[in-house]
């Protein structure tokens, strides 16, 4: 690189220099983030693109092509189904949940109160521990003896006798049962991205103008006016961005359920990432797992378009 | 009567978050009460499992610090994501700064792609990855975590400082120029002082995301002593198939609390980046 030599930028005969090489500058100074993004980022995905065509397994990675066949056997597979089908509830259920609590969460928040900064550090716990720790706590609330909520049950007589609401047995067995399980499953999402959709959300209700609201009052609205009229309508970016980046989190996550279930009882809370990694990785077989990743492809670029639209309306660009 | 109204919406208030700072924090109050109580009474079906039916106890503490590898996961999770800040900082920062400062056309589009980037999951790139580190024989290594990292921190971080150093006005490295600096010298003399709080927020970052990060782990590291802490604790507490859970709750909250208290003061700025500028 030649050092730029300004003695002053105002000299107009250097002017067009300078700006050429200021342009060289920028792109100096943007050259190694883009080539680690295309090394780490571009270069796998085109791997993973070419694994899912070939039949390569850790054994044997070599790349021999022998087009869509992988995806076609995934399809075929009743256990990649359940798996697609429950990545998609899953995501679903849990952030439909997600946004009608966060938005409660954050209204609460909003108002004055003492003890703000306890209250606040306990509520975002989830999102700022290691998730694979937090989820470790829930396994063991989960526990097939031990479990709290067992207890508590037991101790309403509501489990554990004869004529007990839930049965004679003495636990609920909260991930042997499939049902149960993927509740579980379920509400540990839920626990864990409520507080970034909060956060999110409190960003949005905070940036609603004061006097907007001040003025639909003065103008007679009822609550529920303003809040259909006013708040909604302005928060509704916000919203969807939270909800955008919670579907992101959660559709490709693979902790919650390595952690709690690793896919079971027999594959009932098997998602697509978790099936990616016993198929591809404990599996060996990079040419099936690399398919199955691919097939969250297209939900994530959907959401790509959708923030992007959204980025465009905000008008930050 | 309009103080009754007002007593019942305070308690209303407090009731609501009360239960939601429950939800949120009770995995970690159940760590606690795990950490402190006797084996024999926290395997014992019949008692409270909220209370401590016999004297608390520190055995799964010095279980955990001098029985397992758990100070090493600590050292390694420390050693990667020290490292990954270096490799953000080193490509983030003038990265963000070259796309805030010439950002016309290209510098916005390349910015957001950059920033779109984050949203190719490691579900997608951890089996390719795999073998990238295999090929360069990084298996096994911390330096497979240390390369691979920067992948989700770039990204992101890039974008958060962008938005940084389009607050800090031009003016100011402008006059820093005509006072005879060069370019990169109005950068790193007067931008970059400026934008310490941005900087300061992605070395945050990129260490709590580094020490959240599990698939990647996961997949590369399968020997104990070079586990980091947040798949070391959930896979290695377990003997035989049988899980410690007094060290094993010991080690999960230890780990958790410390970065969950740091994180818990940037979280505003993490967020400012999700909403790309959407709220000001």
């Amino acid at each position: 690189m030649t050092s730029p030599s300004n003695p002053t930028p105002l000299a107009n005969a250097d002017r067009g220099g300078i700006l050429d090489r200021e342009g060289a500058l920028a792109k100096l100074l943007i050259a190694p983030a883009v080539f680690y993004i295309a090394a780490m980022i571009g270069a796998p995905f085109v791997l993973a693109l070419l694994y899912s065509l070939s039949d390569a397994t850790t054994g044997d990675p070599g790349l021999r092509l022998i087009g869509f066949q992988n995806f076609r056997a995934a399809l075929a597979d009743p256990v990649f189904r359940l798996a697609l089908r429950n990545t998609f509830v899953f995501t679903l259920l849990s952030q439909t949940i997600v946004i009608v609590l966060s938005r409660v969460l954050a209204n609460a928040l909003l108002k004055p109160f003492r003890g703000k900064w306890l209250v606040r550090f306990l509520i975002m716990l989830p999102w700022t521990a290691p998730i694979s720790l937090g989820t470790i706590g829930w396994l063991w609330m989960f526990d097939s003896i031990f479990s709290p909520a067992d207890w508590v049950l037991r101790y309403l007589g509501l489990l554990g006798t004869a004529s007990s609401l839930f049965g004679g047995q003495t636990n609920m067995y909260w991930l042997g049962i499939p049902g149960l399980a993927i509740s579980s499953v379920i509400l540990v999402n839920v626990w864990r991205i409520l507080p970034l959709a909060t956060v999110i959300q409190l960003a949005g209700l905070s940036s609603i103008p004061k006097d907007l609201i001040e003025a639909a009052e003065v103008d007679g609205a009822s609550p529920w006016r303003r809040t259909l009229m006013i708040t909604i309508p302005l928060t509704l970016p916000i919203v969807s961005i939270a909800f955008l980046f919670g579907v992101v989190f959660t559709f490709t996550d693979l902790v919650v359920v390595y952690v709690l279930t690793r896919g079971g009882p027999v594959h009932t809370t098997q998602v697509l990432s978790s099936w990616t990694f016993f198929k591809g990785i404990e599996g060996g077989d990079l040419a099936q797992g690399a398919a199955i990743s691919l097939f969250m492809f297209p939900v994530l670029a959907v959401v790509a378009i959708f923030i992007l639209r959204m980025a465009r309306r905000t008008e930050v660009v | 009567m309009a103080n009754i109204g007002k007593i019942a919406r305070r308690g209303g208030l407090y009731t609501l978050l009360g239960g939601f700072a429950l939800f949120g924090a009770f995995p970690f109050y159940w760590m606690v009460i795990a950490t402190f109580k006797e084996d024999h009474d926290l395997f014992s079906p019949l008692n409270n499992p909220f209370l401590f039916n016999e004297p608390p106890t520190l055995d799964h503490l010095r279980l955990l610090f001098f029985e397992t590898h758990f100070v090493g996961y600590l050292l390694n999770t420390l050693l990667v994501g020290l490292a990954v800040v270096v490799i953000t900082l080193a490509t983030a920062v003038p990265a963000a700064y070259a796309l805030a400062r010439w950002a016309r056309g290209w510098g916005e589009t390349l910015g957001i792609g950059i920033f779109l980037t984050y949203l190719v999951p490691p579900t997608i790139l951890f089996i390719p990855l795999s073998r990238f580190a295999s090929f360069f024989g990084l298996q096994e290594s911390l330096w497979s975590l240390i390369l691979v990292y920067p992948t989700f921190t770039i990204p992101f971080c890039t974008w958060l400082l962008m938005g940084f150093f389009k607050t800090i006005p031009k003016d100011i490295e402008e006059q820093a120029m005509i006072d005879g600096l060069s370019r990169l010298g109005a950068m790193t003399k007067v931008v970059l002082p400026l934008g310490i709080s941005g900087i300061l927020t992605v070395v945050v970052f990129s260490f709590t995301l580094s020490m959240h990060e599990f698939i990647y782990a996961l997949t590369f590291i399968s020997v104990s002593a070079k586990k980091t802490v947040s798949i070391g604790v959930p896979t290695e507490l377990v003997r035989g198939d049988v899980f410690q859970w007094g060290p094993l709750m010991a080690g999960a909250l230890i780990a958790s609390i410390p970065v969950a208290v740091v994180y818990t003061f940037f979280l505003d700025r993490f967020v400012a980046g999700f909403t790309m500028g959407a709220v000001k």
